[in-house]
């Protein structure tokens, strides 16, 4: 019984000296940890919870950090993923502010399912796709025909991942074009040797150089060290418009629209085009 | 029915004390249990069977299945002779073995996967040499294997390393002065005693290989009929077709079920004796 009761003590120390030493540098923490933390250290903190596509990580990171600068009390919590998974865990009932998907298809099931109300989604920003290639190139791929060769290994986001719904469509355009020819996308798909959970996954594989070749946002290959980047021609592209939207659920629907607004604001387009987005104002 | 009267007759009998154990009991109970009870109560759908019987779903099965068995016989040939010496011999570095060996029970799976990429990943510490050989292992139908042993194998060796030390050690010396080698008292002696033991672990094993996920997302990837088994195709199916990953979620749980029972009526019959 004593032991039981040194092993809690030691397990109340230990949680208290990490969230103390760790409040202000949380920003993807895991919900339950990062609410804990912040009733913790800041007593009458606001939070604000954003569900942001996966390829806005670096870029809304960073306006997190801004937006709390700028509004004292304010804590911004971001949960990055496949802009599906975020729409399901919605749906399941997840609570948040606001909603940043990566394709029209998945802020439209959500306005379906009633988590947007009244309000209307914004499109804060554009994204092209592009081809990453480890810096080593292990497979020579020099232009985009090379990724039809046998034996590439490619790796793609899943299809229900818009990354990989974008890949695809791009895939269909160059089977369009004669350069390419009809069995384009037939045989690229062949080469597919990884269906990722979504796009930074892809990103992952590639940088690693277990994968020869990936397809993934501009953004991507921008903010991430060690890819060489293969850029698809505009006319074979597939230009992604990002929403935002805030959530019915929201306890804060003014700070929520503050947090949108600022996103849009100059400053906020600023960031994002500094992490490779296309701005949109 | 009797048993629920005894039950209660038991409560009445004890008086209101007993509370303190029965409570945060049913709360516990109902956490574990009502998740389940959810999942099987959602697969009753009239499309249950076309779902389950869908070629994802069975490609996934199928694949699980072979990469499982083939994870355990890897486990059991391999895994026997180090739980024997395990739990035999003195030799240097035993106990350091011992800890390497449970290491992966406790360890996240994502970690698994991610130090079995960083080994032998094509950029890993041993993908250039494999690569001379013309090997690449990531993206393969080997991978699903290798990660599903990682972690699953060392709750086999444990539960032989168990079962060995069991054996009582009158009965080696016995042997030994019958003039039985190392061979003979491993085949007739110590094998046929801790027969249960190995058989219990080897389905724990099973079990913890059909579940594995984490490591295999990392090492293997995900591809229809070469890395997706079971729980990543239900991973990835709840976002688009969450029919086929409650089907499927739901054909596990019951494999896992009659797995489990398994081992149950192992560990009973061999108390008697």
């Amino acid at each position: 019984m004593k032991r039981f009761i040194t092993l809690g003590l030691l397990l109340v120390i230990f949680l208290t000296a990490c969230g103390t030493a760790s409040a202000p540098t949380q920003v993807a923490a895991p919900v339950t940890q990062a609410t804990a933390v912040a009733s913790t250290s800041v007593p009458q903190s606001t939070t604000l919870t954003v569900f942001a596509a996966a390829s806005l990580t670096d870029a809304f990171t960073e306006i997190g950090k801004n937006f709390e600068s700028t509004h004292a009390g304010v804590t911004v919590k971001f949960n990055f993923a496949g802009s599906q998974t975020l729409r399901t865990q919605l749906e399941a009932g997840a609570t948040a502010d606001i909603f940043a998907s990566a394709n029209q298809t998945e802020m439209d099931t959500a306005i379906t399912d009633g988590l947007i109300g009244q309000n209307t989604p914004k499109i804060f920003l554009n994204n092209k796709l592009a081809v990453v290639l480890p810096s080593k190139n292990p497979a020579n791929v020099q232009t985009l025909n090379d990724l039809a060769k046998p034996g590439l290994k490619l790796v793609l986001a899943a299809d229900v991942v818009p990354a990989g719904k974008y890949a695809r469509q791009i895939l269909d355009n160059m089977s369009k074009n004669a350069i390419f020819g009809n069995d384009f996308k037939t045989k690229v798909l062949a080469n597919v040797v990884s269906n990722e959970n979504d796009v930074k996954q892809v990103v992952a594989k590639v940088q690693l150089g277990e994968a020869d070749a990936g397809i993934v946002y501009t953004s991507d290959a921008i903010s991430t060290s060690d890819l060489k980047t293969l850029e698809i021609p505009n006319d074979l592209n597939v230009i992604a418009k990002y929403p935002i939207a805030v959530l019915t659920k929201t306890a804060n629907p003014d700070l929520a629209a503050q947090f949108i607004a600022y996103v849009l604001s100059s400053d906020g387009q600023n960031i994002l085009s500094k992490w490779g987005f296309m701005p949109v104002q | 029915m009797s048993t629920l009267r005894r039950f209660f007759r038991h409560l009445a009998s004890n008086g209101h004390r007993d509370w303190i154990f029965i409570i945060p009991s049913l709360i516990l109970v109902a956490l574990l249990g009502l998740p389940l009870l959810a999942l099987i109560l959602r697969s009753f759908d009239k499309n249950f069977f076309s779902y389950a019987l869908s070629s994802s779903a069975l490609t996934a099965l199928r694949l699980s299945l072979i990469t499982s068995l083939i994870s355990v016989s890897i486990a059991v040939v391999f895994g026997t002779p180090l739980a024997y010496m395990l739990a035999r011999w003195k030799f240097f570095g035993k106990s350091f073995i011992e800890l390497l060996i449970d290491l992966p029970i406790v360890l996240p799976p994502s970690v698994a996967g991610l130090a079995l990429l960083i080994a032998f990943g094509r950029q890993g510490l041993f993908g250039p040499a494999l690569s001379i050989f013309g090997i690449s292992l990531p993206f393969t139908t080997v991978a699903v294997i290798m990660a599903q042993t990682f972690v699953s194998a060392p709750l086999y060796v444990r539960a032989a390393r168990i079962g060995f030390a069991e054996v009582d050690v009158q009965m080696e010396e016995a042997a030994h002065v019958e003039g039985a080698n190392q061979w003979q008292l491993f085949t007739e002696v110590m094998f046929p005693l801790a027969e249960r033991a190995l058989i219990g672990g080897a389905i724990l094993t099973w079990t913890r290989a059909l579940g594995e996920f984490g490591a295999t997302i990392l090492f293997a990837g995900n591809l229809e009929g070469v890395t997706q088994t079971m729980p990543l195709a239900i991973y990835l199916g709840f976002e688009s077709n969450l029919g086929v990953a409650i089907a499927l979620s739901v054909m596990l749980v019951g494999v896992s079920v009659v797995l489990l029972l398994l081992t149950r009526r192992l560990e009973k019959a061999h108390q008697p004796k």
